[in-house]
Formats: structure tokens, sequence, C-alpha cells
């Protein structure tokens, strides 16, 4: 079977792939606009937090035996807290400067983390088992799929829709809402904005090892996994605008599936494709698809 | 506040005059091609603060400037055959051109936005360099000859590729100093402190913002195509976003805004770099991390810009 004279098999691979990237940058990319709604901050760390989310995964199977499963809950509370008293003890400090200094704080510990975990593992990837319950595949007629690729994407939109849904439709989520368009009035209403504040910068960060506890099977876990991967989520925030939660949850996503089709017609390209997308969309819509001038 | 001002004023040649002097002897006492390093990036960070410190446009994507700029002198020098000289200047020729195609997109948003767009671009121009065949991908452009600069000056020597260097830091660094103390170094300034209202003043803020961007990535340029002669070696680092993190901290550590502060900086992170690559290995980056980190908390002025609040404080008692 082929179609635009590409097997089926061929484009369905490479689609999955596509949408499995596209879940990843969707995650990310939520993660940051939440970070960046309440804070003013643009946080580099995150794909440093990615990174140690799969390691920590890493560590917790080969060290103390603790699977996958609990992994996934574990690895994002231990770098949400560690999220927490980073925003407690250093970006707390920034709020009232230029929100430049934001983004040069987190650089700064993204090169501190990548650089420790670089020291311990080197640069080459670890190898992080699919867990026995989602191994092996299913063949859908015009494709195989691995049940685990079908998985992640499934898990990664379930956590992305769940957030949507708490900021959109729930009280925590009014006072989020509300605390964006002006701290102030929300702080003289009662509200503990600063604690607020520490709660969205952790659970952003909780999302990004999250994403990278779901990726640590798939890719190899390597301490360079974050950083190539979050210059490209920042490509997507600049196209979807950070103005909506479900924008960047499309954008990610739509992304992820141009970026696997790519893949199949110009692999060349594929690389820079979502960068390209960026340039037509400042050119078009400087304010990015969802934003807001 | 007006003595200290005009105590400045008049240390100001003085203190040039004798830097000026260190430079032209130093090859004399410290190994040459230590100097040229921080000569060119001290270019690289002076031209990078020109963008930073006076318009206030944080590029987080410089080093695409620096490495494009090197690898352009590379092919020119190497493979066309012409003299170093002309190798320079197509290097900085290119930077500017591809300062303006990333100057155009990136000022059409501001703040955090163009600090993201200018890297995605620049992580663009990465991608073109390891996949284009005539860029030598991973291994980049190997044994790149310095020549004879004017087909006359034979640079195979150190002492005389100094000198060049010497003289490419002066020229560019007096730009940058015209530029500051013009009337266009006011109004960028005006557009840092308040771009509303530079506006409302009648002045094309796009303009001048693109124009500074254009001038400060022919300046990156021409310090990637020198250090590119220096080497004989353009490399997929120099385009790297690490690159552009790295200047990004010389020029905080040296002081922002301040018009020594970037050479101070670029001084202190290559000679820490150079002393630490043998003792420490991968924990550089981890170190690299930590000042970043301390100044950003700690020590937003820099080394210069605490020296000058000092000097201030002492003028007024």
């Amino acid at each position: 079977m082929e179609i635009f004279g590409v097997p089926s098999a061929l484009l369905g691979s490479q689609l999955l792939v596509g949408l499995i990237n596209g879940s990843f940058y969707a995650i990310l990319s939520l993660g940051l606009a939440i970070i960046f709604g309440l804070l003013n901050i643009i946080n580099f760390t995150h794909g440093a937090q990615y990174m140690m989310g799969a390691f920590v995964a890493w560590i917790a199977l080969n060290k103390l035996g603790i699977n996958y499963w609990v992994a996934l809950l574990f690895a994002p509370i231990v770098i949400g807290a560690l999220g927490v008293l980073i925003e407690r003890t250093m970006l707390r400090k920034l709020y009232k400067l230029d929100h430049l200094y934001g983004l040069l704080l987190t650089f700064g510990l993204a090169l501190i983390f990548e650089g420790i975990f670089r020291d311990q593992y080197g640069i080459s990837g670890q190898s992080y088992p699919v867990p026995e319950l989602l191994q092996g595949g299913v063949n859908l007629g015009f494709m195989f799929l691995p049940i685990y690729r079908g998985w992640v994407v499934v898990a990664a939109l379930t956590v992305c829709f769940a957030t949507w849904f708490v900021i959109e439709k729930t009280k925590l989520g009014a006072y989020l809402r509300a605390g964006t368009e002006n701290p102030q009035i929300v702080q003289a209403l009662g509200i503990n904005v600063p604690l607020l504040i520490t709660f969205t910068y952790g659970f952003g960060v909780a999302l990004a090892a999250f994403a990278g506890v779901l990726a640590a099977p798939i890719y190899q876990v390597s301490p360079l996994m974050g950083s190539n991967l979050i210059i490209v989520v920042f490509a997507v925030v600049v196209i979807g605008g950070m103005g909506s939660i479900m924008g960047s949850i499309l954008t990610g996503l739509g992304l992820g599936l141009i970026e696997g089709l790519t893949r199949v017609f110009y692999p060349e390209a594929s690389a820079v494709v979502v960068f390209v997308i960026m340039v037509i969309v400042l050119l078009v819509r400087p304010a990015g698809l969802f934003g807001k001038a | 506040m007006n003595n200290s001002n005009s105590m400045f004023a008049r240390a100001t040649p003085i203190l040039f005059g004798a830097l000026f002097l260190i430079g032209l002897v130093a090859p004399f006492a410290v190994y040459p091609t230590f100097l040229m390093k921080i000569l060119c990036f001290g270019l690289f960070a002076c031209a990078f603060n020109l963008l930073l410190g006076f318009a206030g446009l944080l590029s987080f994507g410089h080093a695409a400037f620096l490495g494009s700029a090197g690898y352009v002198c590379g092919m020119l020098v190497r493979d066309v055959g012409v003299t170093p000289e002309v190798g320079i200047l197509g290097g900085t020729l290119a930077a500017g051109a591809l300062g303006w195609v990333v100057g155009v997109l990136a000022i059409r948003r501001t703040g955090i936005y163009f600090a993201m767009i200018t890297l995605a671009l620049s992580q663009m121009v990465y991608f073109v360099v390891l996949q284009w065949k005539a860029t030598g991908g991973e291994d980049g452009l190997q044994g790149v000859p310095r020549g004879h600069l004017f087909g006359v000056i034979d640079l195979s020597n150190n002492i005389a590729m100094y000198y060049l260097v010497f003289a490419v830091f002066c020229i560019g660094f007096f730009i940058i100093y015209r530029a500051i103390h013009s009337p266009f170094g006011q109004i960028l300034k005006a557009i840092r402190e308040n771009e509303p209202r530079a506006m409302s003043l009648g002045y094309d803020v796009a303009k001048f913002k693109l124009l500074a961007f254009v001038l400060s990535a022919a300046l990156a340029g021409m310090a990637g195509a020198t250090k590119t002669l220096v080497f004989q070696l353009a490399s997929l680092t120099d385009v790297h976003w690490h690159m552009s993190g790295e200047v990004v901290l010389m020029t905080l550590l040296g002081g922002l805004g301040t018009v020594l502060g970037p050479l101070v900086g670029a001084a202190t992170i290559v000679s820490l770099q150079t002393e630490l690559a043998d003792s420490v290995g991968s924990w550089v980056t981890v170190i690299m991390g930590t000042i970043f980190v301390v100044c950003v908390l700690l020590f937003r002025r820099g080394i210069v810009g605490e020296l000058q609040a000092l000097i201030r404080r002492a003028g007024i008692r």
C-alpha cells in the first residue's frame, strides 16, 4: 500500500515518531507556558530538568530497584521538589529585576546540572528497558505499532489535557489565571501568591521530569538529551505564543507531526523545519499563532 | 556625581593609553596565542555588549555570527586563496549580512521572545553548518593557512600574527567606542530605558535596533574570522549555543554596559578555562554555570561595574 508514492508503513511509522516528539514538545512547552505566565521567567533549566527526570528513573531502577510505574510518580516529585528549592532560594530574588536575569540564572543552572551528570555518566547514553506490561506491539494492518510508543502518546496527552482542565475549570486554576493577570489584586483578595508561584514552578518542572521518564525507554538516557530538545521547544513556544494552554498543546503536537512528515519527504530538512516555520510565523503573525499582541 | 564623572573623563585617555602600551609589549611577556585568544573573545564580547549593554537586546545566538564568519573566512583563505585581510573582511561582511537577516526577524518581538528567536535561528545555522559538505561537518574546517598579510608579511610568525589581531581588536574596539559615544549610542540607550518614549520622540526604533544588531553581528564576525586565522581552524564549537552562552557570561562577569567590562570578562573566562582544562576536565561547565548563578544573584554589576562604583564612592567622599 502506498500513499503519495511512499510506503504506508514508512509514512505511518514516521508519523508516529512525529506524534511522540510532538507529545514531548506539547508537555514541555506547556510547562514553560505555565511558568512564564505566573513568574514571567523563561525556564532555561527545563531541558536539564527533563534530562534529570529520565536519570532519576534510571538510577531508581538500577540502584534502588524502583520500577517504571513508581518512577513515573517518583521522578516528578523529586525534580519538582528540587524546583521548589530553586524557586525559594534563587528565582524569588529576581522577580523585581529585568526578566532577562531569570533567563540567565536558569541558563547557569542548566549548565551546572548538565555538567554534573556529564561528569558522572559521560556523554554516551544509558539504556532503560521498556516495562514488561508494555513490551511488544500490534499490527494495525498498514503499520506495526510498538505498544510502548502508543502508551507514550496516550500518557503525555492525558497529562496535558488534565493540566488544561485543572487550569481552565477548577478553583485552583482560577487563582492561577487571576495571578497571571494581576498578582497584586489577587494577593489583596487574601490568596497566598508567593506560595502559588512556588507551587506553579514546582509543577511546571515536574511536568518536564514526567516527560523525561516517558522518554527514558525510547531514547538513550544521556546528559545531553535535554539541551537540544529545549531549543526546539523554544521555537515551538515562539510559534504558538505562550498566552494559551491549549495553544501550547496543539502547537507542540502539530509541529511534531510536520517534522515527521518532513522526515519522510525531505529528510535533510527535518532538523530545521520547526525553525523555518518559526521564521514564517514571525513574518506573517509576529505574536504567534495563539498569542496576544 | 558630576565631579567623579569628570574625573572619569580625565582618567579615560590615560587608562586607554596605558592599556594600548601594555597591548604592544604583552607578546614579549606572555604566550602570544593565549593573548590572541583573549583579544578575539574580548572583541566578540565587546560586540555583544554593544547590543545587550547599550540597546538592552539579549541575543542568545551570537555564536552564529562568530562561527559563520570563521567558516567564511576559512573557506575564502583556504579554498579560494585570498590574502588574510580579505578573508577577515569577507567573514565580517558575511556575519553582517546574516545579522541583518536574523535581526529583521528577531526585532519583531521583544524581551524574552527576542532571546528565544535568536537562539532558535542560531541553532538553525548550526544544523546547516553541520550538514553542509563544504564546511566539513563534524570535523570543521581544518588546515586554514594564515598566509601573508597584504601578500607580504608572513603570519606564520606568532608575533606578526599577534600584531594583526591586536590591530583588528583596536579597530573593532574603536568602532564600538565611537558608536556608544555618538548620538546613535544615546538613542540606543533611550530605547533601552524606555522604548515607547523613544518612539514617541519620533525615533524609528526598529531601524536603530536593526542597525545595532547588524553592527554587533559584523563585529562578532570580525572576531570570529580573526580567530579562525589564529587557530587555523573553524569548528562546530564556534557555532554551538554553548558559545552564545559563554559570551553572555563574559559580558556579565566583566560588567554589562561598561566599555572595558567585556574585555576583562573575556580575559577572566579564557584564563580560567585554560587553567582548569587540565585539572578538572568536565567540571569546567559546572564552574561556568556557577559563575553565571553567582553573577546573576550577587554580582550584577560585574567586575568593572563594581570597580567604577567603588571609585565613585571614594570620589564622593
